[in-house]
């Protein structure tokens, strides 16, 4: 392959020290690569270490074993190249949605005159022009990904770390998300590692899904391309032939890890 | 209910109370009077010696004293309190170590401290200040020490992730969290630090509304006990609409809901 690799996860595991002192294994021996410009869905059932793999590639947390490399070079302490996308509300709570966007400039040394302007044109390109000067509880859970998605886009990092993004939203709201996000990768095709347990919104928005096994040692057990066209719209792909026959095939794969890693879930439960 | 009629009513309650005040101090009720004007005195005599304190002036003076106090108290409180909350918060150890200590000092009541200050720092109105720098210092220290501690781990992730090195994470993530727990308290605080001045001065002082209060009770003049509590409740209710004022400006990102803390 021509184009460098942004991310390659080799062999990394991760495990954890419990509080008892037992060692856990949320990941075994996973191999990942995401191409420059390539799009990287993860799925898994509930718990089985796709966030955690996330963070490992972003750098908040420290393999085992095996090694990361970003751009061919081996990462150490946090992914200066990656932007993260969190599951749970990041904004800064005390800073309007217009300063939450322009503190990505200012962290930089931006001078806040011309941070100002440009947050103010992601704002505009997020949809929410008109709400600069709302603080982060007076926006929708919708509306708070965007000024978190315009908050990680204006630094212009090489990478896209994404964790479930979308997974507190309702259906809708996910949708038209999704089709925000891939108007604006469009634009420019960072390398993207998007986390989900949703296959659709994997299928739909990806040119890769990886799928891993349940934990614990979870392992990525699959490797799917999506060749559907792009532009893609998420609302027509979902019709698509191509779209269901994939779907299919994978989620043939994905149903007998959910029903292990929910059994698993319950089997604990009931252990405490 | 609308805002007219609740104020009626407010008001209504002042006007019940005070003419019950007046009557029963005044009146004989089946020849005897209820309230002996020794100890209760009456509505008149002590809006009269209230007039008579704002017209010659004298409290002012007072006023002005227990002013000052309260606002040294505050800021010299706030100043520690929000310093040692952010060193504790940031250095366990620290705030391990000194945990039980503390602990001790906060129970204490801090009126028993008053005689000390007084020999330490005599009658001025530095003691008086010290005794309202207790009662604040704790409440700042352990909003701050808490709103330190409780900053949301993703919150903080994400400051990382943008690159933000440790001082840029200290003002733009810590500092907000903790002042924001200490706007919260600033109520309880500023009363606290009113609290200490008065308790001061009462215990011993040249001049002050607790000196004023304390002065009546000497010569046994109710009427200029009672006077002296009005000015003070009013004194504090004036600060209070003071705070309230700078909090809305300070807190505009704060959902409303979350308006217990504190």
């Amino acid at each position: 392959m021509t184009t460098p690799t942004a991310v390659a996860l080799e062999d990394a595991k991760v495990a954890f020290r419990l509080g008892d002192g037992r060692v856990y294994t949320a990941v075994e021996k996973a191999h990942l690569t995401v191409a420059q410009g390539e799009f990287v869905a993860i799925v898994g059932p509930t718990g089985c270490g796709k966030s955690t793999l996330l963070n490992v590639a972003a750098g908040l947390l420290k393999p085992a074993a095996g090694s990361v490399r970003i751009f061919d070079r081996p990462l150490a302490g946090l992914n200066r190249d990656a932007g993260y996308l969190f599951q749970a509300d990041a904004l800064f709570p005390w800073k309007t949605a217009l300063d939450n966007v322009a503190i990505g400039l200012e962290i930089k040394g931006t001078p806040r005159t011309d941070a100002l302007p440009r947050a103010q044109k992601w704002l505009t390109s997020v949809g929410l022009g008109a709400f600069a000067g709302r603080y982060p509880h007076m926006l929708s859970g919708g509306q708070r990904k965007r000024v978190a998605l315009a908050q990680v886009l204006i630094r212009d990092p090489k990478i896209l770390l994404m964790d479930e993004p979308f997974g507190p939203l309702d259906a809708q709201t996910r949708q038209v998300m999704g089709n925000l996000l891939l108007d604006l990768w469009n634009a420019d095709r960072k390398a993207v590692l998007f986390v989900t347990h949703d296959l659709e919104e994997a299928i739909a928005l990806a040119d890769r899904v990886v799928i891993m096994s349940a934990g614990p040692s979870s392992r990525i057990i699959g490797d799917w391309r999506v060749s559907l066209p792009r532009p893609r719209d998420i609302f027509e792909v979902r019709l698509d032939k191509e779209f269901h026959a994939l779907h299919r095939e994978i989620w043939s794969v994905l149903k007998d890890e959910v029903m292990k890693g929910y059994a698993q879930s319950t089997h604990a439960a009931e252990a405490v | 209910m609308s805002r007219p009629t609740l104020l009626a009513l407010q008001i209504l309650v002042a006007v019940v109370c005070i003419v019950l005040w007046q009557v029963l101090s005044t009146v004989p009720v089946f020849g005897k009077i209820l309230l002996p004007p020794f100890f209760f005195s009456n509505p008149f005599d002590v809006f009269s010696q209230i007039v008579k304190w704002f017209s010659s002036g004298v409290i002012w003076k007072h006023l002005g004293i227990t002013l000052a106090e309260s606002i040294l108290a505050f800021v010299i409180g706030s100043l520690g309190g929000v310093l040692v909350g952010f060193w504790f918060a940031r250095q366990p150890l620290v705030a391990a170590v000194f945990d039980p200590y503390v602990k001790m000092v906060n129970a204490l009541p801090r009126v028993v401290l008053a005689p000390i200050f007084a020999l330490w720092l005599g009658l001025g109105i530095w003691s008086k200040v010290a005794l309202g720098v207790t009662l604040v210092f704790f409440i700042v220290f352990f909003n701050v020490y808490q709103g330190v501690k409780e900053v949301s781990r993703t919150v903080l992730d994400n400051g990382r992730m943008l690159g933000m090195s440790e001082r840029q994470l200290m003002q733009h993530v810590y500092w907000p969290s903790a002042l924001s727990w200490m706007f919260s308290s600033l109520h309880t605080s500023v009363g606290f630090a009113v609290v200490g001045a008065v308790v001061g001065e009462y215990l011993g002082s040249a001049a002050g509304l607790g000196y004023l209060i304390q002065q009546a009770e000497g010569v046994f003049d109710v009427a200029g006990v009672f006077a002296g509590m009005f000015v003070l409740s009013a004194f504090v209710i004036l600060i209070d609409f003071g705070v309230t004022l700078v909090e809305r400006r300070l807190l505009v990102w704060r959902p409303a809901a979350s308006d217990g803390r504190g």
